[in-house]
């Protein structure tokens, strides 16, 4: 093999992609920022500007007259605390409840721990929303229909995050940090709020905006269980806009305008590390 | 699967326990030994508690529900055997919704799973700006469908659409997008595929990265095409990969309901997915009977019936995403 080792910078691990490669890319780059950009568009403009014999990729100067017919359409501030509290409360409690998970399947030892974690997997696969009649009626006899606690209580952790925490804590907790602090007498708890949770500090962060923009993003659930006048989320109320008698599309596209921009400027912000954590659960997972 | 690795040296975290003396230990020792073995327990339970309660059991309640005149608001109105199943298979609704849900689902899977293993194998080539690329082409998952729904319902609009415009530039007329089956299922699956290809291709790209690479350099030295290697190196050493999203797609392409429901702003609160219901999958179906028509018996027989369609699928799929794969 000693050809292959002089040869080692080979073009498949170090070679540049030639421009070919990267006009592709652009085109697929392209193509996945135009309908945001679409979406603006339409947006900024007035609805007669639809009919345009050839659309313009200018923005056009109604952008806030389309939003404030937004406001005074749907309750969009209303939708959009809805939102966060769900959002929030979701993605603090998966921090919390994943971390928790995760380390103990990462770093405790237990009966049956491999095999419960082998569960937990998977559970990601069980089509759970074909259960929605059952759930809707176990909600109406809580009386929960309508409330915020409806949408937050069954995403309160999921498997995902137990995944994902895991992993952060099989690379970030050393086994002898928490042997030392097992020998200085501190509990289970107290070994993970002490020596666990620190280490994994950073992935939790990133898991828990990526659960914040999953819970603020759902749609199905929270159109069956929430009410579209008095309870909506962003979601929710973005369906609103589109039931109307005739399509409104300005304001339409307003809307998911507005739903949209938190999400991506979470993504803008943590993009590298999200991409990292989808790429490293599909290696290890 | 990596599992967590079971440490050879049994000591440091499990402390010894000496039984016949139990009793008398001092209740902090006792305490730490009861930390030690219920804890883990205790700290993973919420998960098994949540998915149990909101998850597991309604889904097989459904079972239960599909065999009862079941009204949402008027509650059961008695067993009915399968009565709710031998309506559901002389409904043609039930068959119209099932093949549109099979078409819709072959055509956003399979075109979106060799595109994103073309973009994966793009993104695999030595590129300056790594980052860059990957977190474009993910941008298109972090987007709420509902969101995505209406821009498509848009650019996919008759009269004003931007892709009617694009293809009279070359000639051809303006499509219908909403009122054609095949055209509805064209726009719809796009969308799909506009969301998941840069998240599949993520992950088989993640795959890729861990071929050997002296795997590669050997063929190379044999003389073969880029394209060759591709095929016959690649793609069966992510086979796994392949499979793993091959089956994660089959689930949710089966469940599709969001992006078809908001496809036509108009009819969005029938849930009918458009006037001769040309695109309405099964979960919308379950979805009008049970929330707009409030029989919620019926829907539950179309969801327990969808249930086992996707568990049949998912088996077949397996066993011939492993076979394809393996040959190479």
């Amino acid at each position: 093999m000693a050809i292959a080792t002089a040869r080692r910078p080979s073009r498949f691990s170090v070679a540049h992609a030639g421009p070919f490669v990267y006009a592709l890319l652009v085109v697929v780059l392209l193509a996945s920022v135009f309908p945001l950009y679409y979406s603006f568009l339409i947006a900024s403009k007035d609805n007669s500007a639809l009919g345009d014999a050839v659309p313009s990729l200018v923005p056009g100067g109604n952008l806030f007259e389309n939003l404030g017919r937004v406001f005074d359409t749907v309750d969009f501030w209303l939708a959009m605390q809805n939102s966060l509290v769900v959002a929030g409360t979701v993605a603090i409690s998966n921090v919390v409840l994943g971390t928790l998970a995760g380390f103990a399947f990462a770093r405790l030892r237990f009966k049956g721990g491999n095999a419960l974690f082998l569960v937990v997997i998977g559970t990601s696969m069980v089509p759970t929303q074909l259960g929605v009649i059952p759930l809707y009626m176990l909600m109406s006899d809580l009386d929960w229909y309508g409330t915020l606690q409806a949408v937050i209580v069954p995403a309160l952790i999921g498997a995902f995050s137990v995944f994902w925490m895991r992993q952060a804590c099989e690379e970030s907790v050393p086994y002898e940090l928490i042997e030392a602090a097992r020998v200085d007498g501190c509990s289970v708890l107290r070994t993970f709020w002490h020596v666990a949770f620190p280490a994994v500090r950073p992935q939790a962060a990133v898991m828990g905006m990526f659960t914040f923009m999953t819970a603020w993003n759902d749609f199905f659930w929270p159109l069956i269980v929430l009410d579209p006048n008095d309870s909506p989320t962003v979601q929710v109320a973005l369906s609103t806009l589109a039931s109307g008698y005739y399509t409104d599309y300005s304001l339409m596209l307003s809307g998911a305008s507005l739903a949209v921009l938190p999400v991506v400027g979470i993504f803008i912000l943590l993009a590298r590390q999200i991409v990292g954590g989808i790429m490293q659960g599909a290696v290890k997972g | 699967m990596t599992v967590a690795p079971a440490r050879s040296s049994g000591t440091g975290t499990k402390r010894p326990v000496p039984p016949p003396r139990a009793a008398r230990q001092p209740w902090r020792l006792r305490l730490g030994w009861w930390d030690l073995k219920v804890t883990p327990y205790l700290i993973i339970a919420p998960f098994f508690v949540v998915f149990g309660i909101f998850g597991l059991y309604p889904l097989l309640y459904t079972a239960w529900v599909s065999l009862h005149d079941w009204q949402l608001i008027d509650g059961d109105q008695g067993f009915v055997g399968l009565a709710n199943y031998t309506e559901l298979l002389a409904d043609q609704h039930f068959w119209n919704a099932l093949g549109n849900t099979v078409s819709l689902f072959v055509l956003s899977t399979f075109p979106q799973l060799l595109a994103a293993l073309g973009l994966a194998a793009l993104l695999d080539r030595g590129l300056r700006g790594r980052a860059f690329w990957r977190a474009g082409v993910l941008l298109p998952n972090v987007i709420s469908v509902a969101a995505v729904a209406l821009v498509f319902a848009q650019l996919f609009g008759r009269d004003f659409g931007i892709i009617n415009f694009l293809l009279g530039l070359v000639g051809v007329d303006p499509v219908d997008w909403r009122a054609e089956t095949w055209a509805s299922h064209l726009a719809i699956s796009s969308m799909v595929m506009w969301r998941w290809t840069g998240y599949n291709a993520l992950i088989y790209l993640a795959a890729m990265q861990s071929v050997p690479k002296d795997m590669y350099e050997s063929a190379m030295l044999d003389g073969a095409s880029r394209w060759r290697t591709f095929w016959s190196i690649t793609v069966p050493s992510i086979r796994p990969t392949i499979m793993f999203t091959a089956i994660v797609s089959t689930i949710g392409g089966l469940q599709l309901f969001v992006e078809p429901q908001l496809f036509d702003p108009g009819g969005t609160a029938t849930g009918t997915g458009g006037t001769d219901r040309q695109f309405q999958t099964l979960v919308m179906y379950l979805y009008e009977k049970g929330f707009r028509l409030f029989d919620a018996g019926y829907s539950s027989a179309i969801a327990w019936v969808l249930f086992m369609i996707i568990l049949l699928v998912a088996v077949v799929n397996f066993t011939l995403t492993r076979r394809i794969a393996s040959k190479g």
